[in-house]
């Protein structure tokens, strides 16, 4: 067990792609930290520095307080699970789960009690002698799983290891994953692409894109309170709605109407360079059937009618897909989202996705008059997507007139 | 193939036994298909290769000298007793064996090494592999030629520089060595080519997983890489061990054969072609025939266990 540490890490391939920049992250003794975004934004190329399997051009990575720079994997301890399982095809589970111990010169006896022990674990004893092309997905990645927990290595890394399997096993396995994490507290760094087992699994989430960080926290704190655009629109599932608004004197203009602007989204706006055009985002939860709203509660927030273009009933409450009619909010964050849509489910763009109770009685092709709660409305500048209500790491609403 | 299906079905969880039928209906239709398709090849090898084999297994049965053509009679199998008897044959038939074992050994590990540079250079990766394989793309007997002129005494580049006093071509050993070395030169492109696909058959996470599990880079090639290689391998050496088995060229161009480094091919071409003996010389060819056959065999029964997709009948199991 220990502590990772990476200090302006940064990687170049010998082709001159440089596929992370100056990377700082600290990760605890224990901790269970997820690396997410879309493809191709340098997460593999991250964990495998830290595994010693790509070599770092500048910066510093410590294990437990030591420099590794230049230890080859071998000698760092670490264990890793590959998408592929990269189970060895000649050997059986029995033998795949041993090889690391094997190499490790321990005691026959110790291996037996070690490999006996992580498949009770992990289900896997009457699997022992099989070869691992005749084990389902399933299995195979239990094996790798196990493979890894029989050496007791000071971390855990996890390049997407459950998106090869189907997404019922996907959910369980993740269970799996998340549980023996906690039993074994041991330092894992786990990749994926998949927002959702970011926000289920992680203690905390980092947020990259090409290469870049783009926020640090708790997956609520990231849900609650992104730092830009990007965030905002990859976490999240169905995920925010950004609609196209301007500024002016007392008041919001969007294509849903003029919104009232509070006190401290003016003092937000107010800065010299502040924009004059910005882009609003709003989740669907803060969305709700006006008529189902309090008194109390109607002065918060906005209320406003559109078409319903489809109504999807979960049971515990109502996707609404209302139609707006208008421009779209354009920022290269947006763009960049829309490319990856494995990665974030991104609205049609004419379409407001609003999460509504069940008790609401909004019909497929009637108007519906909506109330949304103003005080979790974000801005955002669409030059660099940053967001502008964000107040020493809070998200402050426009507050209502 | 039939021995594969078979394990599978006999194995805990092959499917159950209605999906098994039809499962085995669509593979019959499969390979029904399969041999149609083979059919019209199939055919005109057999016509090819089946008349010269049968028509030498003919010659084989006779007493057949074309210098004495009028006493010309069928004697059975005492041919076979003359050739298997007769020391000439049994020294040629040692000399083959022992050209065979040592360059297919000596190009097995030469074509790894060489096949390793090729699969891991990035930069210049065509220049290299271009000029891995010139040597097998010149012509057998003239790059035989070559090797004989460099060690022909007096004039000679290689003789001058290792035996200025004797002539290696004309002793036993050194003339083997010769020979042997001139085929490894020759063919250890080809060996390393076909091992390069068959490292192409690693999978790079493999190797990583391995470094990760604490593997120097030994135990990688030997434990991970050779193992999931091996059909790849044994490819290559059944390749390469018919091929030198058959070795006629270099021989014929380097010694002509003197001082007892004779192949099997040699002198069943001295038997026939400049012997004329037809009876002793395709009784020579065909046991040659029967010795690659066995060949074969030993070694595709060795693939049977290492073809991939075959770990259940994987007899240590
Ligand atoms: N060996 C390499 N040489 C050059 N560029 C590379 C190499 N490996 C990766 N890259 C580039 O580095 C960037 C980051 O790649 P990386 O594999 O880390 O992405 P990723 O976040 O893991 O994506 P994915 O989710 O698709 O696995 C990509 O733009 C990729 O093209
Ligand atoms: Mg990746």
């Amino acid at each position: 067990m220990a502590d990772i540490v990476l200090d302006k890490v940064t990687k170049k391939y010998p082709d001159g792609t440089t596929a992370v920049h100056e990377i700082d992250l600290e990760i605890a003794d224990g901790e269970f930290i997820i690396l997410v975004g879309p493809s191709g934004c340098g997460k593999s190329t991250t964990l495998n520095m830290i595994a010693g399997l790509e070599d770092i051009s500048s910066g510093e990575l410590r294990i437990a307080g030591e420099r590794v720079n230049d230890k080859a994997p071998k000698d760092r301890d670490i264990a890793m699970v590959f998408q592929s399982y990269a189970l060895y095809p000649n050997m059986t589970v029995g033998e795949n789960m041993a090889f690391p111990l094997k190499l490790a010169k321990m005691p026959k006896a110790e291996i037996d009690k070690k490999v006996a022990e992580a498949a009770k674990v992990l289900e896997l004893t009457e699997y022992l002698n099989r070869k691992p092309a005749n084990l389902s997905g399933g299995q195979r990645q239990r094996v790798a799983m196990g493979r890894a927990i029989v050496r007791s290595p000071k971390a855990f890394l996890m390049d997407e290891p459950l998106s090869n399997l189907d997404a019922k096993l996907r959910v369980q396995m993740r269970t799996q994953v998340s549980r023996l994490q906690k039993q074994l507290n041991t330092t894992t760094v786990y990749v994926t692409h998949d927002q959702t087992e970011a926000m289920t699994l992680g203690d905390r989430v980092v947020v990259m894109r090409g290469g870049y960080i783009q926020q640090v926290g708790d997956p609520q704190t990231l849900y609650d309170n992104p730092h830009n655009l990007f965030v905002a629109g990859f976490i999240g599932s169905p995920s925010m709605n950004f609609l196209p608004a301007t500024v002016e004197e007392s008041k919001l203009r969007t294509p849903l109407g003029d919104l009232p602007l509070g006190d401290r989204v003016r003092r937000a706006l107010s800065g010299a360079d502040a924009p004059r055009q910005v882009i609003l985002g709003i989740r669907p939860e803060h969305f709700e059937d006006a008529r189902l709203i309090e008194e109390h509660q109607r002065a918060k927030g906005f209320e406003f009618t559109a078409p319903v273009d489809l109504v999807e009933s979960m049971g515990s409450d109502k996707y609404v897909y209302l139609t707006v009619e208008g421009e779209h909010a354009v920022a290269a964050d947006l763009e960049d989202l829309a490319a990856d849509a494995g990665g974030a489910d991104l609205p049609p763009q004419d379409n407001l996705v609003t999460r509504l109770s069940a008790e609401s009685r909004v019909r497929d092709g009637a108007d519906a008059r909506v109330w949304m709660n103003l005080d979790k409305i974000h801005l955002f500048d669409p030059r660099d997507g940053h967001n502008l209500t964000l107040h020493e790491g809070q998200a402050a609403g426009v507050n209502a007139a | 193939m039939t021995v594969v299906s078979r394990q599978k079905a006999a194995s805990p969880e092959a499917a159950v036994p209605s999906r098994r039928a039809g499962l085995s209906e669509g593979k019959k239709q499969e390979r029904r298909l399969g041999w149609l398709l083979c059919a019209p090849a199939a055919l005109v090898m057999v016509a090819v290769t089946a008349y010269p084999i049968l028509y030498s297994i003919w010659l084989s049965l006779q007493r057949y000298d074309l210098k004495f053509p009028e006493n010309r009679e069928f004697i059975g199998l005492a041919n076979y007793a003359t050739v298997l008897t007769n020391n000439y044959w049994w020294t040629a038939f040692g000399v083959t064996m022992l050209i065979t074992v040592i360059s297919v050994a000596v190009e097995l590990v030469l074509g790894m090494g060489l096949a390793l540079i090729m699969h891991r250079t990035i930069i210049g990766r065509g220049l290299v592999r271009t000029s891995a394989l010139i040597p097998y793309g010149i012509v057998t007997v003239v790059a035989a030629f070559s090797w004989r002129y460099a060690w022909t005494p007096g004039t000679g580049y290689l003789a001058n520089l290792f035996s200025p006093e004797g002539a290696p071509l004309t002793e036993r050993a050194s003339a083997l060595a010769i020979i042997i070395f001139a085929e490894i030169w020759k063919t250890t492109p080809f060996m390393a080519l076909l091992l390069m696909a068959g490292l192409a058959l690693v999978p790079d996470d493999l190797l990583k997983a391995a470094s990760m599990d604490g593997a120097s880079w030994w135990q990688r090639f030997t434990k991970v890489m050779l193992p999931v290689m091996k059909p790849a391998i044994l490819v290559a050496l059944l390749f390469r061990t018919l091929d030198a088995f058959r070795i006629f060229d270099n021989i014929y161009v380097l010694s002509a054969g003197a001082n007892e480094t004779s192949s099997v091919s040699m002198i069943a071409y001295n038997n026939l072609m400049k012997g004329l003996n037809l009876g002793i010389g395709s009784t020579m060819s065909v046991l040659i025939f029967l010795t690659v056959a066995i060949i074969a065999f030993i070694f595709v029964k060795l693939f049977g266990t290492a073809a991939p997709g075959s770990d259940d009948v994987d007899g240590r199991r």
